[in-house]
């Protein structure tokens, strides 16, 4: 039954694949992952803080991201964005915003919900006497957190920020649905061109399964190896 | 010179549950105080508000002549200049010793790398420990950590030091050279508010003993007073459960 399969369709659109596609793809996992990460980490100490109302909004924000499906808010942003920018640059039209913009904005704002429940996790692991030890030497607030809990919290959180940049990965494939070339949308595109859309997607899966699994063992090994001697 | 002074310390954890009750001592530059009594006496909470690591309702705090409770007060500047020795060490066990000793000098005191270090390393000789300058505090024995988390309190020069159950936590074979360095300390005139249930050391270095009861401060006296006769019936209980028999 797979007598019909031609795989000289993959070998010839390596490096559209791997130049386009993929390098599309690992960089908008890179810049989400690390947008994520810092604006996250702002939402945990936002939502741990005794400021008034801004947790609220934190949390407000949070649990709205992590209710909606990721498709719907990739459409969300990209249709409400130039809206959005004329709003606030005061322009009398809406602001023409590309869709790799676009896309980056929302990884990036939708991947902060998920990491700042990692890292308010994390912060809330690390024990009440190092906040005091941290004071105690003198330390204000921001040098308390950053000297102090939150190299703990990160380190500790690690294997965990590891396996959900591991989903994002996975995840950023969505952009297809505004017409990006990720590496599954320029197999796709090659698939359709050359009607070998059985080999091109087999082909792909491989491509992410290697990926993802061999990251995954990798985070294991870094798992066991980063824990803390307390 | 009044190094510490507390007027009158009412804390309340909630509006039921009051754990400092009007407590008012004065120590002096260069004396020593042990604080001691039951567990939930309130001995930990009542030298916490010192460096204001727990706050207060009502009444005054001064040391070395700042207001703790003034609300204008520079309190990372004043924490700065007083050493806090923790029940549990609370190194940062993500840093090499030597760093546990920096961080302090160079982001509070805003000294020079190399100043930091090479105080650093002057301390951890008089502790004993030159030879772990490197290593992480999981790489040591508890008591070895308890003497770098005094080491690190010292590298600040306090004015004055405060002990929160520095033995408690430590196997009984390592109390001795963590109150031999707390001795050593006291023998060079540093101001040490001590809250310990070791007795033997109240005994020989302190000068006063504090003792409380259900949050209130029941006896304030010189420490041979306290232990030849105890005034009031609970210290005497207390003695007589914690002394060796």
């Amino acid at each position: 039954m797979f007598s019909n399969l031609d795989f000289s369709v993959v070998s010839n659109s390596l490096s559209y694949l791997f130049f386009e596609g993929m390098t599309f793809t690992l960089m908008l996992t890179a810049i989400a992952t690390v947008g994520g990460l810092l604006l996250g980490t702002l939402i945990a100490m936002i939502r741990l803080s005794s400021l008034p109302v801004l947790p609220q909004v934190a949390a407000a924000y949070v649990n709205l991201m992590r209710a909606l499906p990721l498709v719907l808010v990739i459409f969300l942003i990209y249709f409400l964005l130039p809206y959005v920018g004329q709003w606030v640059m005061g322009a009398s039209r809406p602001i023409a915003v590309g869709a790799l913009t676009s896309s980056i904005i929302t990884f990036t704002l939708f991947e902060a919900a998920y990491f700042s429940e990692i890292m308010r996790a994390g912060i809330q692991s690390i024990p009440r006497g190092q906040v005091e030890a941290g004071y105690a030497i003198g330390l204000n607030y921001r040098q308390m957190m950053s000297y102090v809990v939150l190299p703990q919290a990160l380190r500790n959180m690690l294997p965990v920020i590891f396996m959900q940049t591991i989903v994002l990965f996975q995840d950023t494939s969505l952009v297809y649905v505004l017409s990006i070339t990720d590496f599954l949308g320029a197999a796709s595109k090659v698939a359709q061109r050359d009607g070998r859309l059985p080999e091109m997607y087999m082909f792909a899966a491989a491509v992410y399964f290697i990926i993802s699994f061999t990251a995954s063992r990798f985070v294991q090994r870094l798992q066991a190896r980063t824990a803390i001697v307390r | 010179m009044e190094m510490i002074s507390l007027r009158n310390i009412d804390k309340w954890y909630n509006p039921s549950f009051q754990v400092l009750k009007n407590c008012s001592t004065t120590i002096e530059k260069g004396e020593v105080v042990v604080v001691c009594g039951p567990s939930g006496s309130g001995k930990s909470t009542l030298i916490k508000t010192v460096n204001a690591l727990e706050s207060i309702q009502a009444g005054d705090i001064v040391v070395n002549g700042i207001s703790v409770t003034d609300s204008g007060t520079n309190l990372p500047k004043l924490r700065a200049r007083v050493g806090m020795v923790f029940q549990h060490f609370e190194l940062f066990p993500h840093l090499k010793v030597i760093d546990n000793l920096c961080l302090g000098q160079v982001k509070v005191l805003g000294r020079s790398r190399s100043e930091a270090s090479e105080k650093a390393r002057k301390m951890l000789e008089r502790v004993g420990l030159s030879a772990h300058a490197e290593k992480f505090p999981g790489q040591l024995s508890g008591g070895q950590q308890q003497r770098v988390a005094i080491a690190r309190a010292l590298v600040m020069d306090p004015v004055c030091m405060l002990f929160d159950e520095p033995t408690s936590a430590l196997d009984p074979e390592m109390v001795s050279e963590v109150l031999d360095v707390m001795t050593e300390l006291a023998g060079e005139g540093m101001t040490m508010m001590v809250v310990t249930h070791e007795m033997g050391f109240a005994r020989k270095v302190a000068n006063r003993v504090i003792f409380m009861d259900g949050g209130e401060i029941v006896e304030d006296r010189p420490a041979e007073d306290f232990f030849q006769s105890p005034e009031s019936p609970r210290a005497v209980q207390f003695l007589s459960k914690i002394l060796p028999h």
